[in-house]
C-alpha cells in the first residue's frame, strides 16, 4: 500500500482545498493537492499520487519509469483499481466509471 | 533473475550484480534489512535473491502497515463497526485481515456496514452524503499515508462534519528501526531505507542511525536496479568501515521530505505515549493518535473500544518473522494452515507482508512442499 502512482495534471482547482484533475494511463480522477501546495503544480505537471493525494511533484521521466515500475512489480492492475475507486463512495457504483472532467 | 528482459537496463542490472559479488567480503556474512515491505515484494518479484552471493542476506523489516498492526487493534475497530449508526470504511488492504471473530469482510457479510474506500477523502465524502449515519475511517499506514489522513481531518473540521471520525493506527518507522537495533537478538549490518516514506521524512530523521549505531543507511527505489544499486551502495560504505545516510532514490526522495506534509500531520497528530506492534511488544513514540483540538473526531474518544490485548494464535510465528529471526517458511503454520488464501496472520494478507511475499514467489515456484525453501 506504500506505491506511488503517477498522474498528470490536467487542471487545477481550489474550492478552498486545492483539488487536481488528472490522468492516470487514461483514467481521470480528481485527487487533492493540498501536500503539494509548496511545488505550485500546474497543468502539464507530473504527480505522484498516494491515496487519493499528490504526495510529490516528479520528472515525466520519473513518472514514466514510475508507472514502469508498477507494471514489473505486478501493481499495475490494482493501481488502476485505486485510481478508478477515487470519489467512488455509494455502494453499487460500478468501479471504472470515467470522469470525463 | 525473473523479468529481465522487462527491464531496459538488462546490462547495467548484469554490471552492478558482478560489482556486488566482486565487493562482497567472501569471509563476511552481510545482514541487510530492508524496512519497507513495498522493498520485500520486490525482491521476491524479482528473484534478487538469485543475484546476490549467498553471503548477503536480506533481512525483511516492519514496514508493513496491516502486518504489525496487533489483533486487538482489529478487534477495537470492529466492535465499532457492530453500531447500527457506524459505517465502518478501510484501504482494501485492510479488509482480509483476521481479527478474533473474523475480517471486515466476514464482518461484511455477516450483514455490518463495512465499506472500502481508496482515499480517506472518500470516507469523508460518505460522511457528507450520509448525515443520518456516522462514518469511522480505520487509518493505518506509515509516515506515506498519515498526512492524507491529516489533510481529510483539517477538511472535516473547517467544513464542520460531524458525523466523520477517525481510528488512527498510524504508526512511525524510526521508532522501529530504534527497536530492532536495541533486539537483541538481532544483528542487522546495514539498512536499505523505505522510498516513499522518505519523500514525506526525507532523510535526516535517518541520521542517528549511522552516527550513533555506526550502521549505513541507503534510501532506495523499487526497481532491481535500484535495489541492487542500493546494496552496493552500502557494500561500498561497509568495505570502507564508513557509516552514512545516503540517497538512491533522488528522483523521488527530496533530502528534506515533504514540509506542507510534515506540517499537516504536526496540527493534527501527537505521539502516543507507546504503542503495540504485532511481534514487536509495546514501543514508545512510536504511534500518532489525534491531538485534543481534534477530540471531536477522534472515534477512540468518541466510541468505547475495549481496547484489549490479544495474542496472536500460538501456533502462528508473525513476531518472529516481523523481526527477521525467523524465515516465513520456517513459520510451523506456513503454507498449510496459513496461505494467502486463508491467511491466520497478517503477514500472508497484505502483497507487502514477508510471508505472502514468500509464499507467492518462491514457494509457488518451488512446487513442492513446505520446507522446500
Amino acid at each position: 500500500m506504500c506505491l506511488a502512482i503517477p498522474g498528470k495534471i490536467l487542471e487545477v482547482t481550489s474550492t478552498p482545498e486545492s483539488i487536481g484533475l488528472v490522468d492516470v494511463a487514461g483514467v481521470r480522477r480528481r485527487v487533492n493537492l493540498g501536500l503539494i501546495e509548496e511545488e505550485k503544480a500546474v497543468p502539464g505537471d507530473w504527480v505522484l499520487i498516494h491515496v487519493g493525494f499528490a504526495l510529490s511533484k516528479i520528472s515525466a521521466q520519473a513518472a514514466e519509469e514510475q508507472m514502469r515500475m508498477l507494471r514489473v512489480l505486478g501493481e499495475d492492475a490494482a493501481a488502476m483499481q485505486e485510481v478508478e475507486g477515487y470519489g467512488v463512495t455509494e455502494e453499487g457504483q460500478p468501479p471504472g466509471q470515467r470522469e470525463t472532467g | 533473475m525473473q523479468f529481465v528482459d522487462e527491464y531496459r537496463d538488462a546490462k547495467v542490472i548484469t554490471r552492478t550484480a558482478e560489482e556486488i559479488r566482486r565487493l562482497a567480503d567472501p569471509h563476511r556474512h552481510y545482514r541487510l534489512m530492508e524496512v519497507c515491505g513495498g522493498h520485500t515484494h520486490a525482491i521476491y518479484r524479482f528473484g534478487l535473491k538469485d543475484v546476490l552471493p549467498p553471503n548477503i542476506e536480506l533481512v525483511h523489516g516492519p514496514g508493513c502497515p496491516v502486518c504489525v498492526l496487533p489483533m486487538g487493534r482489529i478487534d477495537d475497530g470492529l466492535t465499532m463497526a457492530e453500531n447500527p449508526e457506524v459505517i465502518f470504511t478501510a484501504f482494501g488492504d485492510m479488509m482480509r485481515v483476521p481479527g478474533t471473530k473474523g475480517s471486515p469482510l466476514e464482518y461484511k457479510a455477516r450483514g455490518t456496514d463495512v465499506r472500502i474506500v481508496y482515499s480517506p477523502a472518500d470516507a469523508l465524502k460518505l460522511a457528507q452524503k450520509n448525515p443520518d449515519r456516522h462514518v469511522m475511517f480505520f487509518a493505518i499506514g506509515f509516515e506515506t499515508t498519515a498526512p492524507s489522513t491529516a489533510l481529510t481531518l483539517k477538511a472535516a473540521k473547517a467544513m464542520g462534519v460531524r458525523n466523520f471520525s477517525v481510528f488512527s493506527n498510524h504508526v512511525t518507522i524510526i521508532p522501529a528501526i530504534r527497536a530492532i537495533l536495541d533486539s537483541p537478538d538481532m544483528r542487522i549490518d546495514a539498512f536499505i531505507g523505505p522510498g516513499h516514506v522518505s519523500t514525506v521524512i526525507g532523510c535526516r530523521p535517518y541520521e542517528w542511525i549511522a552516527r550513533n549505531e555506526g550502521k549505513p543507511i541507503v534510501v532506495s527505489g523499487f526497481e532491481p536496479l535500484d535495489l541492487l544499486q542500493s546494496i552496493l551502495m552500502l557494500l561500498r560504505q561497509l568495505g570502507q568501515g564508513e557509516a552514512k545516510v545516503e540517497n538512491q532514490y533522488q528522483r523521488v526522495v527530496p533530502w528534506e521530505g515533504n514540509r506542507a506534509a510534515l506540517r499537516a500531520m504536526a496540527e493534527v497528530f501527537e505521539l502516543r505515549p507507546y504503542f503495540e506492534w504485532r511481534g514487536m511488544g509495546f514501543i514508545s513514540q512510536s504511534a500518532l493518535r489525534l491531538r485534543e483540538s481534534y477530540a471531536e473526531w477522534d472515534a477512540e474518544r468518541r466510541f468505547s473500544i475495549p481496547g484489549v490485548r490479544v495474542t496472536d494464535p500460538k501456533a502462528a510465528q508473525c513476531g518472529e518473522v516481523l523481526k527477521g529471526v525467523l524465515k516465513p517458511v520456517q513459520c510451523k503454520l506456513f503454507g498449510k494452515e496459513c496461505t494467502p488464501e486463508r491467511p491466520v496472520g497478517a503477514l500472508m494478507v497484505s502483497s507487502e507482508g514477508s510471508c505472502a511475499a514468500y509464499y507467492n514467489y518462491e514457494h509457488r515456484k518451488s512446487g513442492v512442499g513446505v520446507g522446500a525453501a
